[in-house]
C-alpha cells in the first residue's frame, strides 16, 4: 500500500484539455475572420452541431435513441419566435434561456414515455411525439401562423449592445458563443459522476442499478437536460433567421441529426460538431455539382458510412482527420481498438 | 443471533409455473451461507428476489428486520444488499477505476453530481485506490473493462460489489468459468472477504460450497429441501437423491 498511485491523477485524466481541442475552437473562431461571406453556411454547421450535441448527450452517453428530437428544436423555435414576436422577453440571451426551458418542460414530461422500453419503443415514441407537436403547431394556426409560419419577428439588439445585422456576423458569433457555453457545461457534464453513470447505464443498466445508480432517475434528468439543448438551437435558429414554421418539427430535421451525428460519431462530444461540418460542407459541395440530384450523392455517403462503419472509414478514407478525431478523446482510440480486435 | 437477510413465504410464479415456492429463508449475521440446488431449482430466481430484479407473488424480504420487498434494486444497494453476477456485468467501455468511481461516488451521496469532475473528491479517490488495491486491480486501472483478461474481470465484478460496502452479499457462482490458472485468485478473494459482511453464496462448485460455507440450504423445485451445517447436508440422503437421481439425467 505505501506505492498507491495518485488517484485524482488517474481519474481526472480523461476530462483534461487536448491540445487539439484548444485548436478546434480556436479555428472555429477564426472562421469568423476569415471567411466573411460565408457566415450563413457557417452559422447553419454551428447551429446544427448544438442540436447535434443535444441527441449525443442521449444517444452517445444514455443510449436513448430518438427519431423526434426536432420537437425540442422546434418548440424552441416557436417559444423564441413568440416571445419576440409579443415582446415578452426583448432581451435575446435571456428569451434564448425561456425558450430553452419551455423545450426542457416539454422533455422533462415526455421523458417517462421514453426511459421504459426498447429501442423501437423509444423511436416509435420520440417520432410520434414529433409528428403530433407538428400537427397540433398546424391546428393552432392562430397562435403559429399554420403553414405560413410566424411573421414579422424582430430580435432586438443583443444585451441591448449588438444588433443583429444583414450579413449575420452578430448571428455568427451569438451562435458560436452559445455552442461554446453550453458545450463546455456538457464537457463538464460527462466529466463527472452524474455523466459517468450514463455511460454506465447505457453499458449495462442491470449492472447501474446494480451498484446504486437511480437509473430512471438519470435518464429523465439527461433527456431533460437535452431538451434544453435542443430547445436553445431551435431559440438560436429563430433568433438568427427571424424565423418560426412548421419544418422545424419536421422528420427530416430528426432524421438529418441522426445522420450528421452517426457521421462525426457519439460518445465523445465533438462527434456532433464534426458531423456538422461534413454533413453542411458535403450538402454544399453536391449541391453545387449537382443541384437537382444532390441528396443521391449524401444518401450514399450515408449507406456507405452506415455500412463500412464509421471507424473503418475513417482509418481508410478519412485517415488524417480520424487522427485530429482520436486527440479529442479516449473515445475515439477506444473505438480504433475495438475496430482492429473486430 | 442476529438475522441479517430474512425471506418469509416467498412465492414467485411465471404464468402457472411456480418457481419459488414458500420460501423462507434465515441468514445469519456474519454467517458464509451457501444457497446450492440442482439445475432449474430456481436459484437465479430466488437472487433476483431478493435484489429487487423481480417482485414476488406473496410474502416478504427483510433486510436486517426493515421490509424491503417494495423497494427498488438501487435502494436496496444503498441499505448495504449487493451482489455479483453470474456471467460478468460490467461496463465494456468503462476502466475499472471508472466502475469502482461510480460504485463509490453512488454510496457516498455523491452519484448526481454534475458540476465536479470524478476523481476531484479525497474521500472517494482513497477508497477507489485501497479497492483496486485490494483486488489487485490497480495495474490494470485504466484499461477498458472489454481488454481484460476474465480472471480479472471476474476480480472487478467483486471489487465492484464489495465497493458499495454492503453489509450481505450474494456471490452468485463466482468462480463461474474461471480458468484453472486464475481461480487460485478468485477464491482468495472470496476467503478474504470481510467477517462482517454477510455472505450468501448461490454456487454449482461443491468443492468451492464445502470450503467455504458454514451453513447450506438446498433448493429444489423452488422449495427449501434441506438446511443445515455442511456435515448434516452432506450426510442427508434425500440431498444424495437429488444430486445422484436427478444430476445423472440433467
Amino acid at each position: 500500500m505505501a506505492s498507491m498511485p495518485d488517484m485524482s491523477e488517474h481519474a481526472t485524466r480523461a476530462a483534461r484539455w487536448r491540445p487539439a481541442e484548444i485548436v478546434f475552437w480556436l479555428a472555429l473562431l477564426a472562421c469568423g475572420f476569415l471567411f466573411p461571406s460565408r457566415y450563413l453556411i457557417m452559422t447553419e454547421i454551428l447551429r446544427l452541431g448544438l442540436f447535434a450535441l443535444s441527441l449525443d448527450l442521449i444517444l452517445g452517453y444514455a443510449g436513448i435513441v430518438s427519431l423526434g428530437h426536432a420537437a425540442f428544436f422546434g418548440v424552441g423555435a416557436y417559444s423564441a419566435g413568440l416571445i419576440a414576436l409579443h415582446g415578452f422577453i426583448p432581451e435575446p440571451v435571456l428569451a434564448l434561456i425561456a425558450a430553452g426551458l419551455i423545450a426542457a418542460v416539454l422533455g422533462f414530461f415526455t421523458s417517462f414515455l421514453v426511459i421504459r422500453g426498447v429501442d423501437l419503443t423509444r423511436l416509435m415514441v420520440t417520432l410520434g411525439i414529433a409528428l403530433l407537436l407538428e400537427a397540433l403547431a398546424e391546428k393552432f394556426s392562430d397562435i403559429t401562423g399554420g403553414t405560413d409560419g410566424l411573421q414579422g419577428i424582430v430580435i432586438q439588439p443583443i444585451f441591448g449592445l449588438f444588433a443583429f445585422d444583414i450579413f449575420g456576423k452578430v448571428g455568427f458569433f451569438y451562435n458560436l458563443a452559445v455552442l461554446f457555453v453550453l458545450f463546455l457545461l456538457a464537457r463538464c457534464i460527462v466529466h463527472s459522476p452524474f455523466g459517468l453513470s450514463l455511460r454506465a447505464i447505457r453499458n449495462n443498466p442491470l449492472r447501474a442499478s446494480a451498484i446504486g445508480i437511480p437509473v430512471n432517475r438519470r435518464l429523465i434528468a439527461i433527456y431533460t437536460l437535452a431538451a434544453f439543448y435542443a430547445g436553445v438551437a431551435g431559440a438560436v435558429f429563430t433568433q438568427t433567421t427571424a424565423l418560426a414554421s412548421l419544418d422545424v418539427f419536421s422528420f427530416e430535421r430528426s432524421a438529418d441529426l441522426m445522420l450528421v451525428l452517426v457521421l462525426g460519431g457519439t460518445g465523445y462530444l465533438y462527434g456532433g460538431l464534426i458531423g456538422a461540418v461534413v454533413f453542411k460542407v458535403l450538402q454544399d459541395v453536391f449541391s453545387s455539382i449537382t443541384p437537382q440530384y444532390w441528396m443521391f450523392w449524401i444518401g450514399l455517403v450515408f449507406v456507405v458510412v452506415v455500412m463500412i462503419g464509421r471507424e473503418r472509414l475513417h482509418r481508410w478514407v478519412m485517415w488524417l482527420p480520424h487522427r485530429v478525431v482520436q486527440q479529442f478523446g479516449r473515445k475515439a482510440s477506444a473505438a480504433v481498438s475495438g475496430g482492429d480486435a473486430s | 443471533m442476529t438475522i441479517a437477510l430474512e425471506t418469509i413465504g416467498l412465492n414467485k410464479q411465471f404464468g402457472g409455473l411456480a418457481v419459488t415456492q414458500n420460501l423462507s429463508l434465515q441468514i445469519a449475521a456474519g454467517a458464509r451461507h451457501a444457497l446450492i440446488g440442482p439445475n432449474g431449482a430456481g436459484k437465479t430466481t430466488v437472487i433476483n428476489l431478493l435484489t429487487g430484479v423481480l417482485k414476488p407473488n406473496s410474502g416478504c424480504i427483510r433486510l436486517e428486520g426493515n421490509d424491503i420487498t417494495d423497494l427498488p434494486v438501487h435502494r436496496r444497494v444503498l441499505q448495504g444488499l449487493s451482489r455479483t453476477f453470474q456471467i460478468n456485468q460490467l461496463y465494456p467501455d468503462l476502466t475499472p477505476l471508472e466502475t469502482v468511481g461510480l460504485a463509490v461516488s453512488e454510496r457516498l451521496g455523491h452519484g448526481g453530481d454534475w458540476w465536479r469532475r470524478m476523481g476531484t473528491r479525497g474521500d472517494v479517490n482513497d477508497e477507489i485506490a485501497e479497492n483496486l488495491a485490494r483486488f489487485h486491480l490497480l495495474d490494470v486501472m485504466n484499461e477498458r473493462t472489454a481488454t481484460l483478461p476474465y480472471g480479472k474481470q471476474r476480480l472487478l465484478e467483486i471489487a465492484v460489489a464489495i465497493a458499495t460496502k454492503p453489509r450481505v452479499l450474494l456471490l452468485d457462482e463466482p468462480a463461474a468459468g474461471v480458468p484453472e490458472s486464475e481461480r487460485h485468485d478468485i477464491l482468495a478473494a472470496v476467503a478474504a472477504l470481510p467477517r462482517e459482511v454477510t455472505v450468501l453464496l448461490i454456487e454449482h462448485d461443491m468443492d468451492l460450497v464445502f470450503i467455504f460455507a458454514d451453513r447450506i440450504s438446498v433448493l429444489v423445485s423452488g422449495a427449501l429441501l434441506v438446511e443445515g451445517s455442511p456435515d448434516e447436508v452432506a450426510r442427508d440422503p434425500r440431498v444424495k437423491a437429488v444430486y445422484l437421481g436427478e444430476g445423472a439425467d440433467a
